[in-house]
């Protein structure tokens, strides 16, 4: 986890992009030479095609083939940025600095169960396959509001065993990821969480193991220069969610 | 063809800088730009105590620009001196350091830590911070107050002085003329425009203190005429920046009479925009058959 690792700023082709529901896009971008190493967690900053808007937009590292040598990426709409980002097609070029941040913890061995909710799914399907191929017992438990929101579930069960919740009750059980029986049927050693800040917090006061939490703070640099994306510790002190997190134990934060 | 520039006692190899609280300590993009190719970095603002800055949200994109009121959070000169100075100071390019305070007082105490590390060649001193509450800003909108600060420190620092300008005046000519009367060795303008922005969806503020400071490429028509303006005013060289993304902003910064010019937003977008505008400004001297950079600053015909 401590290895020192370089940041690249590359010009990647889209491989293949499709809509995977009406808000978010599957994007698989590969280059012809091999891809830099990147940990689970860990995010790339993507400059938005045709200018709309200035800055780039910061987006989790979905899954890696190290095989077809591809990043994916999941993207969904919510403003301009991540509209331009979602309607890349095929052949087209993308300008991304990476790899950026920490990652989640390159756990060997236990029982772990990795939460999300949403789009904050996106980053547990690279989770989960790394910390499988570690030695790890992978559960995934994945929210949605609806059916729908459930997205890639082949790709995560071919991984690991997939539990699921959605508000409606139209997949898995109905209810948020908290509400899930699983919760208070089985033990785990750590919970790795991504969704919603609500969502973190429920699930940080629920674990009583090690809980970690991937934030979504705005950002400008993505680098650790600006101070933009702070977020207070447990001591009360400013620390960059871009080069500290965006992967906390919840301990570290003032929360719950 | 040389693109040598000389700011007071310093000399910086080309005339491209990085500008203060974009860029880090340098490092942070290393990896991304070789920083040798750079004529100076300017380091994040430093202070005589740490500061833990303004709370989150410190920043919203807006129109062709962003907002920030990051506060100045920094963990003060001593820890820079003891911790940070050993990491950057063999860096090979001009390493400023960015000096803010509260008072006359503590501009000065500052300034003086720096003046102790010898391969710090020059200041930027900041008196137009328009992100905390006291000093900052409030002596760089004050011709008299701007006086008694460069005063100060001019005694207590005896390298390059740099005074970086707010432009959140009416007359940004009279705080040049005042910092250039105190002894500063060169002005630097322009820092963040004040500025607002709100979620109308959500009826907030976007930025924790409701006011932030305005850069990027829609604050560059207004920096572009302050330079100009400033550089007839004083006779010491006047740094320009705000907005520039490219090789022909920086010329533009040039023709208006920058000596040297600073980027600083358009590193988030393109971390080796500094590099480009550095071989963007050497192709220009090429085609233009300029042979010293110096008979490009002020040449408009
Ligand atoms: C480390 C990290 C990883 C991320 N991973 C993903 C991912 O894998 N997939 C994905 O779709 N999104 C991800 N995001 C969120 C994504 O970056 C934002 O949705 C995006 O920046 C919004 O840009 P926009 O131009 O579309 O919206 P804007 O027009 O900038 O904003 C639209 C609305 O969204 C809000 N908003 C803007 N930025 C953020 C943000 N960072 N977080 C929360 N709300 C925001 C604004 O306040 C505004 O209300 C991640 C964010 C971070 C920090
Ligand atoms: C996130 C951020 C932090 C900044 N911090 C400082 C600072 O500490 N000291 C300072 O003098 N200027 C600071 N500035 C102002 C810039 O150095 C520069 O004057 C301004 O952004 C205009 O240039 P630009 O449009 O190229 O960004 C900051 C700007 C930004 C965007
Ligand atoms: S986004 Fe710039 S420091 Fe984190």
């Amino acid at each position: 986890m401590n290895e020192i690792q370089h940041k690249f700023q590359l010009k990647l082709a889209v491989a293949a992009s499709e809509m995977l529901s009406e808000r978010v896009a599957h994007i698989v971008l590969t280059d012809d030479r091999p891809l830099p190493a990147m940990r689970p967690g860990q995010f790339v900053q993507v400059a938005v095609p045709d200018g709309g808007v200035l800055l780039r937009r910061p987006i989790s590292i979905h899954d890696i083939s190290e095989a077809d040598n591809t990043l994916h990426l999941l993207v969904q709409t919510v403003g301009r940025g991540t509209h331009s980002i979602a309607s890349v097609k095929q052949g087209d070029e993308m300008d991304l600095v990476l790899p950026l941040g920490n990652g989640f913890p390159d756990m060997t061995e236990g029982r772990v169960l990795l939460t999300g909710g949403g789009i904050g799914t996106a980053p547990l399907l690279y989770l989960g396959r790394r910390l499988k191929a570690n030695g790890c017992e992978v559960t995934f438990l994945l929210g949605g509001r609806t059916a729908k929101d459930i997205l890639r579930r082949e790709e995560y069960e071919a991984v690991a065993r997939v539990m699921t919740t959605t508000e409606d009750g139209s997949d898995g059980e109905r209810g948020f990821v908290t509400d899930h029986s699983l919760l208070g049927r089985e033990q785990f050693d750590a919970v790795m969480v991504c969704g919603p800040t609500p969502m973190m917090k429920a699930v940080a006061r629920w674990a009583s193991v090690p809980c970690y939490v991937s934030l979504e703070n705005m950002m400008a640099c993505g680098l650790g220069a600006c101070l933009c994306c702070v977020q207070k510790n447990h001591e009360g002190h400013n620390v960059c969610v871009c080069t500290e997190g965006p992967v906390f134990n919840t301990n570290e934060l003032e929360w719950k | 063809m040389t693109l040598k520039t000389t700011i007071g006692a310093m000399e910086m190899r080309n005339p491209v800088m990085t500008a203060s609280g974009t860029f880090g300590y340098g490092v942070e993009y290393a990896d991304l730009v070789p920083l040798d190719r750079l004529g100076a970095v300017i380091v994040k603002g430093t202070t005589l105590k740490a500061r833990e800055g303004n709370d989150y949200p410190r920043m919203a994109e807006t129109a062709s620009g962003m907002l920030n009121c990051v506060g100045l959070q920094n963990k003060g000169v001593e820890h820079f001196a003891e911790h940070i100075y050993p990491a950057i100071k063999d860096i090979d390019t001009q390493m400023i350091v960015n000096v803010s305070g509260d008072s006359a007082e503590t501009y000065a105490l500052c300034a003086e830590r720096i003046d102790s590390l010898e391969k710090i060649p020059a200041i930027e001193l900041n008196i137009s911070c328009p992100n905390v509450k006291h000093g900052g800003m409030a002596f760089g909108t004050d011709a008299k107050a701007a006086a008694e600060v460069v005063r100060a420190v001019r005694k207590a620092y005896h390298k390059t002085l740099i005074v970086k300008l707010s432009p959140n005046v009416t007359d940004i000519t009279e705080i040049a003329r005042a910092a250039e009367a105190e002894g500063a060795d060169a002005v630097s303008l322009i820092n963040t425009l004040m500025g607002m922005a709100i979620d109308a969806e959500r009826r907030k503020l976007c930025l924790s203190i409701g006011t932030g400071g305005l850069s990027g490429p829609a604050v560059k028509p207004v920096a572009l005429r302050m330079v100009y303006q400033t550089s007839r005013a004083v006779k010491i060289p006047v740094i320009g920046l705000g907005g520039i993304s490219n090789a022909t902003d920086a010329i533009e910064f040039m023709l208006a009479g920058a000596s040297a010019i600073q980027i600083g937003t358009a590193n988030f977008v393109n971390p080796h925009v500094g590099a480009e505008v550095a071989d963007g400004i050497e192709d220009y001297m090429r085609r233009h058959k300029i042979g010293d950079i110096r008979d490009l600053v002020g040449a408009l015909e």
